[in-house]
């Protein structure tokens, strides 16, 4: 007979235990390297030189002009995204049409184009020497380096958001209670605000809480359109990078910590949505 | 209302669910769509409803041509299999909805309204639930619940789409009933649609029978029991044996031996077909007679699988559980009722 061992309450498939702990320990530095003392950093550098400067930085007429900048081109950029991210998540989940794939891949595109090119793209579209350029100027419309070409750029950026999260989680849904309320004699307006948008609203919010982050902190898209006129066209990132140039480094992280704060503030949304309502954010697989 | 289907056809990208399909429905009549998965009769459910729009034929209810009416405008009520019930919505509110969306013109005063919901839970048997919501019921309750909500619009027609497919079996007996019991309280003209052939036999006035897009058989459940029109009906409904034989001289024969059936007016070779219940043992004689390959009981029966002809053909018979040939490794019966369909 084998001597008897005494049972441990170890899984057969898991690690050893030193393995384990030295996987953890390893991945807690890498976040606390790259991700902690960053973010830390910010915050002691904003507030070096005591609250009063941090305010006083923060209500500079420059800082001020480029929260209300950037607050503006969100406020804007967010529900047009979130109109064509439920437009776009509808056709797609509930229809079959030609040229459904390429749609879906279409919507993909803002992720996987740099920034840059992003706001290249609205400066050979409008820019001076543009086939829309002569035209924009004769009628006197300002497009770039002006706030509705950092919105558009903004939009471009921010584009797959919303319909990223919604379309997984409407095909989910699949067309079951559409169709109960069509056969209850709802009209397809009446079905789309009671009965479509009540069962995507947390996933909406999730995409609508991302987009707006990513609005909010938009720099490479924004920084080639904006064309920087201080006090009119920079928003809070490219505000960020003047101060900083100016080495005016109490204002640059000032003005820092507030965009690290809406961060934080998104991830702890965020994180709040998925443990209230992760059955129903389950479908999206995960998020970003 | 009676409901009438006239030679509709279906397509879905070039491929045909339904293949001229023509249909009677009579008012006040609770008839099954019934047949395996693929057979269309979802389709033809779905047409009805006007979730589909027919490729060609039309669809009347009563003399009204229903065919380019909106599933809004043709006010029926449907109940999905997977219930679709509104999740964010009380089941009050869920019974409730098809009269809130009415135009104010034709909506009833908010208190009338959950008046007749409430009326609804308790015809439904649900009285005591409306503050629940969806998830918090069980699979028979949420059906039931659909039920009541299809029901508050006062539909011409009640269309039900596998309505008890996911539940399980005990909660099914016990709906089916409660379904029977609601539609003759009701007298909605009710089609359902099923697999499930013992649910048709004993739910339905009238089966409809239908197979890779076609309807092979309509008829109450005893004609379609007792009288199949097609081998696929005779195979579908009920258990049944088939063997290859050959008509001559007016006998019935397996090989070179005849088996004890006349069948005169036949030529030629033919499929049997016979239900294992359908037999008579015998001792002698001209019969079919073959070895014991194995034998299992069920409820009150034995089923025994006889090999006939060698393994060449294998069929079953039934015998009551405690007959004493249950014992015997080779038996010999005759069909007592029986088919015959062309060989094919």
């Amino acid at each position: 007979m084998k001597t008897a061992r005494p049972h441990r309450p170890v899984s057969p498939v898991s690690e050893p235990p030193g393995v384990r702990w030295a996987l953890i320990a390893l991945g807690v530095a890498f976040m606390g390297l790259f991700l902690v003392l960053p973010l830390a950093a910010v915050f002691s550098e904003a507030l070096r030189q005591g609250l009063g400067a941090y305010l006083d930085a923060l209500r500079q007429p420059d800082a001020q002009a480029a929260i209300r900048l950037t607050l503006l081109i969100a406020a804007i950029a967010v529900p047009l995204n979130v109109v064509f991210g439920v437009c776009a998540s509808w056709a797609i989940a509930k229809f079959e049409f030609k040229g459904k794939a390429f749609l879906t891949t279409l919507i993909d595109l803002p992720f996987s184009v740099s920034p840059v090119i992003s706001g290249l793209v609205y400066v050979l579209l409008f820019g001076s020497g543009s086939l829309l350029g002569p035209w924009l100027r004769a009628y006197g419309i300002e497009i770039l380096f002006a706030v509705p070409g950092i919105v558009l750029a903004t939009i471009f950026v921010t584009f797959p958001f919303v319909a990223r999260e919604l379309i997984p989680l409407m095909q989910d849904q699949g067309t079951g209670d559409e169709e109960a309320a069509l056969s209850l004699g709802a009209s397809g307006w009446q079905t789309f605000w009671r009965v479509t948008l009540p069962n995507i609203k947390w996933g909406l919010l999730y995409g609508v809480l991302l987009c707006n982050a990513r609005a909010m902190g938009e720099f490479g898209a924004v920084a080639v359109v904006s064309g920087k006129i201080r006090g009119q066209t920079t928003t809070m990132p490219l505000q960020v990078e003047m101060f900083y140039n100016e080495y005016q480094a109490t204002a640059a992280f000032a003005l820092a910590s507030l965009l690290a704060l809406l961060a934080l503030l998104t991830l702890v949304l965020k994180t709040a949505l998925e443990w209230r309502f992760g059955d129903e954010l389950a479908a999206t697989g995960g998020g970003h | 209302m009676d409901v009438r289907v006239d030679h509709v056809r279906k397509e879905f990208d070039r491929f045909a669910a339904l293949h001229d399909v023509s249909l009677d429905i009579g008012s006040g009549e609770l008839i099954a769509l019934l047949g395996p998965s693929g057979s269309g009769k979802t389709t033809l459910l779905r047409l009805i409803a006007g979730l589909e729009r027919p490729t060609a034929g039309r669809i009347f209810f009563g003399d009204e041509d229903a065919s380019e009416k909106s599933v809004q405008a043709r006010n029926i009520g449907f109940v999905f299999q997977h219930y679709a019930l509104f999740r964010h919505m009380t089941i009050l509110e869920n019974v409730a909805f098809g009269l809130k969306v009415r135009p104010r013109a034709t909506r009833p005063p908010a208190g009338e309204i959950r008046r007749r919901a409430r009326e609804l839970l308790e015809l439904v048997q649900l009285p005591g639930l409306e503050k629940r919501y969806p998830n918090q019921l069980s699979g028979g309750q949420r059906q039931r619940v659909a039920l009541a909500r299809a029901l508050a619009i006062e539909p011409k027609v009640l269309l039900l789409d596998e309505p008890f497919g996911a539940l399980d079996a005990q909660v099914r007996r016990e709906l089916r009933k409660w379904l029977r019991d609601i539609h003759d309280h009701t007298g909605h003209t009710t089609v359902f649609v099923t697999h499930d052939q013992e649910e048709a036999l004993e739910l339905a006035d009238r089966l409809c029978v239908m197979s890779q897009g076609r309807i092979e058989q309509v008829g109450t459940p005893d004609s379609v029991y007792d009288h199949p029109a097609s081998p696929f009906v005779f195979g579908f409904i009920g258990e049944s044996s088939q063997l290859p034989v050959n008509v001559e001289r007016g006998d019935v024969w397996l090989g070179d031996r005849p088996i004890g059936i006349a069948a005169p007016e036949k030529q030629g070779d033919a499929r049997l077909f016979f239900r294992p219940h359908d037999i008579e043992l015998v001792e002698d004689g001209a019969a079919l007679s073959g070895v014991v390959a194995g034998s299992r009981r069920v409820g009150g029966t034995r089923r025994v699988e006889l090999d006939i002809g060698g393994a060449a053909h294998r069929v079953e018979i039934d015998l009551p559980f405690d007959h004493p040939a249950g014992e015997r490794t080779q038996l010999a019966f005759r069909p007592k009722r029986w088919r015959l369909f062309p060989a094919t």
